[in-house]
C-alpha cells in the first residue's frame, strides 16, 4: 500500500495531538493528498464556516506516491476552506516537507480549532506534541526554518511555516516550506494564522514502507522516469529553462496579460524571460541564474535558483538577500512584471525573494499590485493614499509595495486583502482581474480561450493549475488544438481537469504531464497501492473529486453567477496580437461545459451525475 | 522584402553572434515560405517545434507551404513548457 493507514488530528484549541486510522475505505474512492484530505474536509465542516474562524479545518496531506521512488513523488497539498475565496481550497508545494511526514509515518495532519497563543507542531516519527511559539512569532519563514533546525539541533527537520503576513491575516498568505517552496494560492496560509499556528515542523526516520508490489512499483516507476527523461519537454526544455521560458511564447501569441489585463502583449517581456535570465549582466557580468534545481525524488528539475543584483537599488543595502535564492519562475515572474508593466528583472527577484520570506503568493500580490496601479492611473487612489507613486512600470513602486505588504504596514494593509476586495472598496469591482476573488495566472481568456473557462470554472478560484489547458493550445500537448477558438474546449477543460484531480491526488507533481498520461501512472499507483487502480478507475477518481469540490461550493453558498470573468475579457477586445478583436467567449462555452459535465443549466451536478460518481 | 525571424531558447544559439534581443532581419525573396526562411538557419528539424507566425501555430506540415510576407515575424522555440 501506499498509505501509511495513519492520520494526525491536532486539535489546536485543546492542546492534543491524536493518531487515528486513515479511512481507507475513502483513500479506495479518492486516492490521496488533494482527493482525500478534501473528502475529509467536506465531511468535517460546515462549507459555510467562516475561514478564518475556528470552526473551518486544514488539513497537510500527502498521496500514496509521495516519498516513494516515483519520479516528483514528494507533493503534499493544504487543503482548507480558503481565506481569499470562501471556496475549498487546495495548494500544493514541492520541496521535502511532504516526503518528511510520510517518512515519519503519516499520511495527513488535520488542524482544527484555533490555539489560544502561538504554537508550533513538531513530529518526529510517532511523536507530536504541540510547542510554543512566542519565540517564532513575528519571524519570517526563513528566520522560523532556521531557529527550529537549531534549536532542535537537527538541519534534517523539514519545516513549513507562516511569516509576517499569514500572521497579519493577509488574504493571499501562503505556506512556505524548504525556503523557497508554498502552497501558494487562495489564502491557506490566512487560514494557518487564524489558528495561531505558526509552522510545522517535521523528522521522519521511518522510509516509505508497505508498498505493495516493491520489484512491479521499481519498475513501473523507472519506466516513468524514462518517458519524462527522453521526453524532450521534461528531459530538456524544464531543466535547462524553467517555465519562464514561456514568457516569449505568451508573449508572441499576443496572451500576456499587461498592466492589469489592459494589453496582451508585453513590450519588456524579453527582459524578464528565461533567455534574460541567462544572460550575463552589464554590473558584474554575472547571470541571473545560478543553477536549476529539484524537489524531493524530482528528475526534471524545473526549479530556478538565482542571484539577485548586489548594486540593485532594492538590496545594495541589504546583503541578506545577496545569495542564492529561489526563483523566477514564469508565474512570478509575470505577476510581478508584466501584470504592472514592471520589466525590472532584479526587481521581480526582489519582490519575489519577499514573498518567499514572508509567506505571500506572489500571483495575487502581483496581481494586486496590478489593479492599484490601475485605481491610480484613473486619479482613483492617489500617491498619497498608497505612500508611493504607483505608476505602471515602476519598479520602485513595486518594491515599496512588497515591503509594506509583506509587514502590514499602511496601504500593504489593503493590499493584502487581494484586488477584489481592494477595487471593491474604491468602487471599482470591474478591475480585479480574478474568479472567485483569486487573481488570475499568466494567460490572458481573450488570446487563449480555454483557459479562460478554465480559470471560470475552477474550484479554487481563478487558477491555471487547475486545468492546464495552455498544454494542449499552446504547446500541442497532448495535440494541439487552435487557442483562439472555442469550439471543443468545454470538453477540454473537463479532461484537464478531471486528469489533474489524479495527478494531485497521487502525489506527484503535474508537470510529469507534459510528457505522461494517466497511463504512464496508472501501473505505479497499481504496483504501490492495494486494490483496483485500472484507468477506468482513475478517470471516475479524477471526475468525482471535481464534483466533490463542486458540490463544497454550492453549499458554501456558490452559484453559476460566480463562474464568470471580469467584465474587461468580456467586453474590451485584445488590442494586439493574434487575438486582436476578439474578448472571451466564456459566456458560449459555460453551457456547453455544463452541459459535458452533467450538471443543469445552472451548474448544478445532476442526480445521476452524482449517482454515477458516487457521491 | 524582409521579415524578422527570433529564436528562442537553445535555439538562440542558431543567430549570429552578436545577435541582440533573440531576433534577427532577414531579407528574403518576395512569396517565400516559412520553411524557406528557417532553412538558412539550419535548425536540427527536431528543436523547430513551436514555429509561430506573427503569434500563430504553424502546424509541422503547413510550414512548406505557408508563404511569408514583408514585415512578417517567425518565432521559434524547442520542445519547452511551463506553468
Amino acid at each position: 500500500m501506499g498509505w501509511n493507514r495513519k492520520v494526525l488530528r491536532v486539535n489546536l484549541t485543546a492542546g492534543t495531538c491524536t493518531p487515528e486510522p486513515l479511512n481507507m475505505e475513502w483513500a479506495n474512492d479518492y486516492l490521496g493528498s488533494r482527493g482525500l484530505a478534501s473528502k475529509y474536509l467536506v465531511s468535517e465542516i460546515d462549507p459555510k464556516v467562516d475561514p478564518l474562524s475556528p470552526e473551518n479545518k486544514m488539513i497537510m496531506a500527502t498521496g500514496p506516491l509521495t516519498g516513494t521512488m516515483a519520479s516528483t513523488g514528494g507533493r503534499y497539498t493544504v487543503v482548507t476552506k480558503g481565506a481569499l475565496t470562501n471556496a475549498i481550497a487546495c495548494s500544493n508545494s514541492g520541496g521535502f516537507f511532504g516526503a518528511e511526514m510520510k517518512f515519519a509515518g503519516w499520511d495527513m495532519i488535520i488542524f482544527e480549532g484555533k490555539s489560544p497563543k502561538p504554537v508550533y507542531l513538531f513530529v518526529e516519527n510517532d511523536k507530536a506534541e504541540l510547542r510554543d511559539a512566542a519565540h517564532l512569532w513575528g519571524k519570517t519563514c526563513w528566520e522560523t526554518e532556521a531557529t527550529i533546525k537549531s534549536s532542535h539541533q537537527d538541519p534534517q527537520i523539514r519545516v513549513s511555516s507562516i511569516g509576517g503576513a499569514g500572521e497579519n491575516l493577509a488574504l493571499f498568505a501562503c505556506i512556505v516550506n524548504d525556503l523557497h517552496r508554498a502552497a501558494g494560492r487562495s489564502g491557506v496560509g490566512a487560514v494557518m494564522g487564524s489558528k495561531n499556528l505558526k509552522a510545522v515542523a517535521l523528522r521522519g526516520t521511518q522510509g516509505v514502507s508497505g508498498i505493495k508490489d516493491f520489484p512491479a512499483f521499481m519498475a513501473a516507476a523507472n519506466a516513468g522516469k524514462k518517458v519524462l527523461a527522453d521526453n524532450a519537454v521534461t528531459g530538456q526544455g524544464l531543466p535547462k529553462y524553467g517555465t519562464q521560458v514561456l514568457m516569449n511564447v505568451i508573449n508572441e501569441m499576443g496572451a500576456l496579460p499587461t498592466r492589469n489585463h489592459r494589453d496582451v502583449q508585453f513590450e519588456d517581456a524579453g527582459k524578464i524571460s528565461a533567455e534574460a535570465m541567462h544572460e550575463k549582466r552589464p554590473t558584474d557580468g554575472k547571470a541571473h541564474l545560478v543553477t536549476n534545481a529539484a524537489c524531493f525524488g524530482c528528475t526534471i528539475a524545473c526549479g530556478r535558483i538565482s542571484k539577485i543584483d548586489e548594486t540593485h537599488f532594492s538590496v545594495k543595502n541589504s546583503p541578506k538577500y545577496w545569495g542564492a535564492s529561489g526563483g523566477l519562475e514564469y508565474e512570478a515572474a509575470w505577476a510581478l512584471g508584466a501584470a504592472n508593466g514592471v520589466g525590472d528583472l532584479e526587481a521581480l527577484q526582489y519582490a519575489n525573494l519577499l514573498c518567499n520570506e514572508h509567506g505571500m503568493d506572489p500571483i495575487s500580490f502581483g496581481a494586486t499590485v496590478g489593479a492599484a496601479m490601475e485605481l491610480h492611473d484613473l486619479g482613483i487612489l492617489t500617491k498619497e493614499q498608497i505612500g508611493v507613486d504607483a505608476v505602471f512600470g515602476s519598479a520602485e513602486a513595486l518594491c515599496k509595495l512588497v515591503e509594506m505588504t509583506a509587514h502590514g504596514e499602511g496601504f500593504g494593509k489593503e493590499l493584502g486583502q487581494g484586488s477584489a476586495r481592494l477595487c471593491a472598496k474604491y468602487g471599482r469591482p470591474d478591475l480585479s482581474m480574478s474568479v472567485k476573488s483569486q487573481e488570475f495566472p499568466a494567460y490572458d481568456g481573450r488570446g487563449i480561450q480555454g483557459i479562460g473557462l478554465a480559470y471560470a470554472t475552477s474550484n479554487r478560484g481563478a487558477c491555471h493549475l487547475r486545468g492546464y489547458t495552455i498544454a494542449s493550445e499552446v504547446l500541442g500537448i497532448p495535440v494541439k488544438t487552435d487557442p483562439l477558438v472555442t469550439e471543443g474546449k468545454p470538453e477540454l477543460v473537463k479532461a484537464f481537469q478531471d486528469a489533474t484531480g489524479v495527478f494531485d491526488s497521487a502525489g506527484i507533481c503535474v508537470f510529469t504531464s507534459f510528457a505522461w498520461t494517466l497511463a504512464d501512472v496508472q501501473p505505479q499507483l497499481q504496483a504501490a497501492c492495494e486494490g483496483d487502480w485500472s484507468m477506468d478507475k482513475l478517470n471516475l477518481v479524477g471526475e468525482r473529486i471535481w464534483n466533490m469540490e463542486r458540490q463544497f461550493n454550492l453549499a458554501a453558498g456558490m452559484t453559476a453567477k460566480d463562474d464568470d470573468l471580469p467584465p474587461r475579457l468580456k467586453t474590451e477586445p485584445a488590442k494586439t496580437g493574434p487575438a486582436k478583436g476578439k474578448v472571451s467567449g466564456v459566456e458560449q462555452m459555460i453551457p456547453e461545459y455544463y452541459k459535458v459535465r452533467g450538471w443543469t443549466p445552472e451548474g448544478v451536478p445532476e442526480q445521476g451525475t452524482l449517482s454515477r460518481l458516487g457521491l | 522584402m524582409r521579415v524578422t525571424v527570433k529564436l528562442y531558447a537553445t535555439l538562440s544559439d542558431y543567430l549570429p553572434a552578436g545577435s541582440k534581443n533573440n531576433r534577427l532581419e532577414v531579407e528574403v525573396a518576395e512569396g517565400v515560405t516559412v520553411n524557406a526562411v528557417l532553412a538558412s538557419f539550419l535548425l536540427p528539424p527536431k528543436l523547430t517545434h513551436l514555429v509561430l507566425l506573427n503569434g500563430v501555430f504553424i502546424p509541422p506540415e503547413a510550414r512548406a507551404t505557408t508563404s511569408v510576407a514583408e514585415g512578417n515575424i517567425i518565432a521559434v522555440w524547442p520542445p519547452i513548457a511551463g506553468g
